[in-house]
């Protein structure tokens, strides 16, 4: 019996979003009473057993450098052979790009009831019962996962990474698989370097209309710079190409879930404030009393964003000296 | 060449969500129905454009839900494709619903299936990942490109803070976004059309649901936003670096 911890990784990095994963799974480990492990397709460049820090007892690796890219079929037979072999009862992916390919595959492949977008532990109370986010944001549903094997894909942003309070080193055990050939054929793949994804950022600022125009934006990457945030936007202002669509949240861009939101000129329409209602603080600078957002806001100032942002660019800097 | 894609039915983006039953039900009060727009403006226009292209492409939508659903359908149907089909089942459990979609696109031998990145009421993302794998297809999620040559597919999929180009061979599942096409508007040609093209319903095969929602709740409401005058922007940073602690 054990909970299983799908380790995402790329360009040799566990990415953050498997250290929150494999903290939610050694807590619902202790909280079932059984041990968690993780499984790690690909190769790395860190010593594994040194996730034992975040609570895992074991991880099992296949260290193939084919398998350094994901490809979804080949990894969820893999990982479904995995949760079979090792005995596992509940399977634990983030919620990211590559959670969102393979959950679902491991998930049918297995029969296993599968809540995608947790939010919180499971309540094991009475049956298993887990918190996720429903109606893009807008509200929470408490999904029963009425099978024996449950597969659970955690949010970003979710779950705080708990270190040093497992027994510190894990053991890695290598995983034999036969790699079936992937389907898919990967022609090129283009990373933004040195750039924290949006989705895994703990602060992010944010521009809206209000800024007038892409010649605008440096107020924005400036504040973003002094606060080390990632910059994101509103979907007019993705739609007018101002800035690239990866950039847009809201409810038909991407849910986000940072530490702080600052939001820059833009109103707050209600499919906005779904895609970052989860933020844990939203600041909004906004000229017009009136807009909706400052209703969803903590703090904020009424005022000219041209005014008002390159002023606090100079206290972050000041401050961070 | 036959195309099948996915249609959902989901409340309007700016539609007010509430709850009743306590807490059990979504309340349709007052609520506007729409085709989730992922399906609508990406995977379905996508489509068609595909079959503008090729006119001997065959090209159905499919939708789980009730008799309630038609209407969408038939909206769908106005944007185009040639036929739809309604499994009339209802339910909020993905691995049912991809069982029942998995069924269809079993039976019709479609080479290409499209679903919109996931529906804006349950935000799963999941449908795509498990009528792929109750196929044995391969999956290439988040769509933000799609090219089709001959029977060889080009993908370019949004990743974490990049994009990547995929190649396969059809029969192939892609999960649509932004960037694959653009919205369209029904025309009248289009929307009195419709009424005639077949909606066939099959009644659902036996599939298990393996999930169920037990209650919805509410984010908590903000207390209230903290007001700084505009001429005094260090004392927002000094707040929320020593009263919020966010960074």
């Amino acid at each position: 019996m054990s909970v299983l911890i799908f380790i995402d990784h790329s360009e040799g990095q566990v990415k953050k979003v498997s250290l929150e994963a494999l903290s939610y799974g050694a807590a619902l480990a202790g909280q079932l009473g059984v041990s968690a492990e993780g499984i790690l397709l690909g190769t790395v460049g860190m010593d594994l057993s040194t996730l034992g820090r975040f609570g895992a007892k074991k991880i099992h690796q296949a260290a193939q450098e084919g398998l350094n890219h994901l490809d979804a079929q080949v990894y969820a037979k893999i990982i479904a052979d995995a949760v079979t072999a090792t005995g596992a009862t509940v399977v634990i992916f983030p919620n990211n790009f590559s959670g969102k390919a393979v959950a679902p595959r491991v998930a049918a492949r297995l029969k296993a009831g599968l809540v995608s977008g947790a939010v919180a532990l499971p309540d094991t109370a009475n049956g298993f019962v887990v918190k996720k986010t429903v109606f893009s944001g807008k509200a929470f549903a408490h999904v029963a996962l009425n099978t024996p094997l449950k597969v659970i894909a955690l949010n970003p942003n979710s779950y705080p990474i708990r270190e040093g309070e497992g027994s510190g080193s894990a053991e890695v055990v290598a995983l034999s698989v036969t790699a079936t050939a992937p389907k898919v054929k990967v022609v090129s793949a283009t990373q933004a370097t040195g750039e924290v994804p949006l989705t895994e950022a703990e602060l992010v600022v944010s521009g809206g209309r209000g800024l007038k125009g892409p010649e605008n934006w440096g107020i924005i990457e400036d504040l973003a710079k002094a606060l080390g945030a990632a910059t994101a936007c509103s979907r007019p202002v993705a739609d007018s190409g101002w800035r690239p669509h990866h950039e847009h949240v809201g409810q038909t861009g991407i849910a986000i879930a940072p530490n702080l939101y600052i939001a820059i000129g833009i109103s707050g329409a209600i499919q906005h404030l779904a895609g970052v209602n989860r933020s844990k603080v939203i600041v909004v600078i906004n000229k017009d009393p009136e807009a909706p957002f400052f209703k969803a806001a903590d703090y904020g100032i009424v005022g000219d964003a041209f005014e008002v942002v390159p002023k606090m660019t100079e206290a972050v800097k000041k401050l961070k000296g | 060449m036959k195309i099948l894609v996915c249609i959902s039915k989901t409340p309007d983006t700016t539609a007010k969500i509430s709850f009743t039953q306590n807490n059990t039900k979504f309340s349709s009060d007052g609520v506007q129905w729409i085709i989730n727009p992922y399906d609508e403006w990406y995977a379905l226009v996508r489509a068609i454009e595909l079959k503008e292209k090729d006119p001997s492409t065959v090209l159905h939508l499919v939708t789980v839900g009730l008799a309630d659903t038609e209407p969408i359908i038939r909206k769908a149907l106005a944007i185009g494709g040639d036929e739809a089909i309604r499994v009339n089942a209802d339910s909020a459990d993905p691995f049912y619903i991809a069982a029942q979609i998995a069924d269809v696109a079993r039976q019709g031998g479609y080479d290409l299936i499209f679903t919109g990145k996931e529906t804006i009421d349950y935000n799963g993302s999941s449908i795509g990942g498990m009528v792929a794998e109750l196929m044995d297809w391969p999956y290439i999620p988040l769509a933000v490109k799609f090219e089709l040559n001959g029977t060889v597919a080009t993908v370019v999929r949004e990743t974490e803070g990049g994009e990547e180009t995929d190649e396969a061979t059809l029969p192939l599942l892609v999960s649509c976004q932004k960037g694959v096409a653009e919205q369209r508007i029904p025309n009248m040609k289009g929307i009195m059309s419709a009424r005639t093209k077949p909606l066939k319903v099959v009644e659902p095969v036996a599939a298990e649901t393996l999930t169920s929602i037990v209650s919805f709740e509410l984010p908590p409401a903000k207390a209230g936003v903290k007001l700084i005058p505009a001429d005094n922007p260090a004392e927002l940073i000094r707040l929320l670096h020593e009263e919020a602690k966010v960074f």
